[in-house]
């Protein structure tokens, strides 16, 4: 017998899936929707006394597309809606076509056409399938602020006339690159939210890592793999890029016992598996820099001549100022904070850095680091003046009182 | 579905260009409208004036307001628009994305709200 715990877990298991899918045949967003909630509240009603059915995706797509059916004639629609009442589980076709529903409701979720906003919260909620309160909660807005993004998204979706499909193979490596962003983007949400002063039951990391791997196994491609061994190393160090009493703590101080081998093994295996496809692009290169990281016993034995080579390699593949400057640390750290500096003296006369917080907090580490006390000071207020986030802000404040200078 | 694909580019540039790429241009345009035109796509589209011959109406309290210039002032200008018929917006951004223009400044691509029926009885006029 069905308790609620097992239908809150099927829903959010198979919720997108029955989605997916019924949107494709009934054609519309906010219809498949309510006939997805119908078909759940169906199976709690009926499960209980009939037991739950072998295939329980199937059922649930059978009743839940009924159902829709139902209401578009309800609404005297049916007229223009006459291409759905096909029979709905004999066409042999619709096995090979159904496989592709979950691409279909990635791909329109993550449309170019959208804003970022709206593609983390439509991809959230209809692809992760968590509740609007949940991804309100993890995004930290209202839930009736995010629930009226959702409504003027999905009606972007349908005056635009964005198509539920896979990209056909000419877009598709750009609108791949589109998925990842917005998977990479949910990632560093919880990246940079988890300081430990949030309750809340929904990891953002996470469930990036879950939509990567749905998505690896839909598309295999080398920078689906290299996004997924990223993510995993990064998560790897959780525990230990935080103290406890929850400061940040930078790389080359964390207690590297604290990182989780686990998810670094993992993180290993999906780079071996990006990295026998070519070419290799962006994630996958910046997955090898943090299994350069992963693999150091400390920060002193890191092969940081590894690690420049790689962030050379990554500037050709994608020209940055901020992979620029990330080079110079790296090239501080092998050879001298001297040379780092003059690098980024270099770096800020070919771009615009000055409001950039990160490049004086790099300023400031390798001032500190050289030795001048009051050119690092400098630079960290400099960074800390720019500089919203709390944590980063303590932990500049800590480095700058450490060098005797209160920030005021 | 029908689009409409604005073109907008700074009229700046195009002044600045030579005779000869001003010339080659124009004819990848026509090339363009050709081939939209073989395959169905076009519906109907033109070239416009540069800016400075806009001039812009309103109505307010009945009374007209004539005044010179565009709508707004933008960094970039209207210089055309194509009216496009495509299966969606994907194919409608693929076919903006060839008109030649894209490369210069920018296509912004809007479908067409198709208005309700004219009512049957309770003529305005």
């Amino acid at each position: 017998m069905p308790d609620p715990v097992f239908l809150a877990s099927l829903y959010r298991r198979h919720a997108p899936r029955v989605l997916a899918t019924l949107i494709r045949r009934l054609g519309d967003f906010d219809v498949a929707e309510e006939a997805t909630h119908d078909a759940f509240a169906a199976a709690v009603s009926r499960w209980p006394q009939e037991g739950v059915p072998d295939a329980p995706v199937a059922w649930l797509i059978r009743v839940g597309h009924r159902r829709g059916i139902d209401q578009i004639r309800r609404r005297q629609t049916a007229r223009q809606h006459a291409h759905l009442l096909i029979p709905d589980n004999d066409a042999a076709e619709e096995a090979r076509v159904i496989e592709d529903d979950l691409l279909r409701l990635l791909f329109i979720c993550c449309h170019p056409a959208l804003s970022m906003p709206d593609r983390l919260a439509l991809t959230l909620r209809e692809m992760a399938g968590l509740t609007t309160e949940q991804v309100a909660s993890a995004l930290l807005q209202r839930p009736a602020a995010l629930a009226q993004r959702i409504v003027r998204a999905k009606r972007r979706l349908r005056t635009a006339g964005i198509p539920y499909e896979v990209p056909e193979a000419s877009d598709l490596p750009a609108r791949l690159s589109d998925v990842l962003g917005v998977i990479y983007l949910i990632f560093n949400e919880g990246y940079s939210c988890s300081d430990g002063e949030r309750v809340v039951d929904v990891h953002l990391c996470e469930e990036a890592i879950r939509l990567g791997e749905a998505l690896a196994g839909l598309l295999p491609w080398g920078e689906v793999f290299g996004l997924l061994a990223l993510m995993r190393l990064h998560h790897a160090r959780r525990e230990a890029r935080q103290d406890a009493l929850g400061e940040l703590v930078p790389l080359e101080e964390q207690d590297r016992r604290r990182w989780d081998g686990r998810q670094i093994e993992i993180g290993l295996a999906w780079l071996a598996r990006a990295l026998a496809l070519t070419p290799v692009g962006a994630y996958t290169l910046q997955a090898s820099i943090a299994a350069v990281h992963a693999e150091a016993p400390s920060a002193e034995a890191t092969d940081w001549d590894r690690i420049v080579r790689l962030y050379e390699t990554l500037l050709r593949v994608q020209p940055s100022p901020v992979i620029e400057l990330n080079r110079a640390v790296a090239m501080a750290m092998r050879d001298s904070p001297d040379a780092g500096l003059a690098l980024l003296d270099a770096l800020a006369e070919r771009h615009r850095l000055d409001d950039y917080h990160l490049f004086h907090a790099a300023r400031a580490d390798l001032h500190r680091r050289a030795g001048h006390r009051e050119a690092a000071c400098h630079a960290y207020e400099r960074a800390l003046a720019l500089t919203v986030q709390e944590p980063e802000r303590r932990f500049l404040s800590r480095r700058l009182a450490a060098l005797g200078r209160a920030d005021g | 579905m029908q689009y409409v694909a604005l073109v907008y580019y700074q009229e700046r540039l195009i002044e600045a260009m030579s005779e000869r790429d001003w010339h080659d241009l124009n004819q990848e345009c026509l090339g363009c409208v050709e081939r939209l035109t073989e395959q169905g796509h076009f519906i109907t589209g033109r070239a416009l004036q540069p800016v400075e011959s806009a001039t812009s109406v309103r109505r307010r309290d009945g009374e007209t307001l004539v005044s010179d210039g565009p709508f707004a002032e933008t960094k970039e200008q209207l210089a055309g628009f194509y009216l496009l018929e495509a299966r969606d917006l994907n194919e409608a951004l693929r076919l903006a994305g060839g008109i030649p223009p894209a490369r210069l400044g920018t296509i912004e691509v809007r479908p067409v709200r198709e208005l309700p029926p004219k009512d049957e009885t309770g003529d305005p006029s």
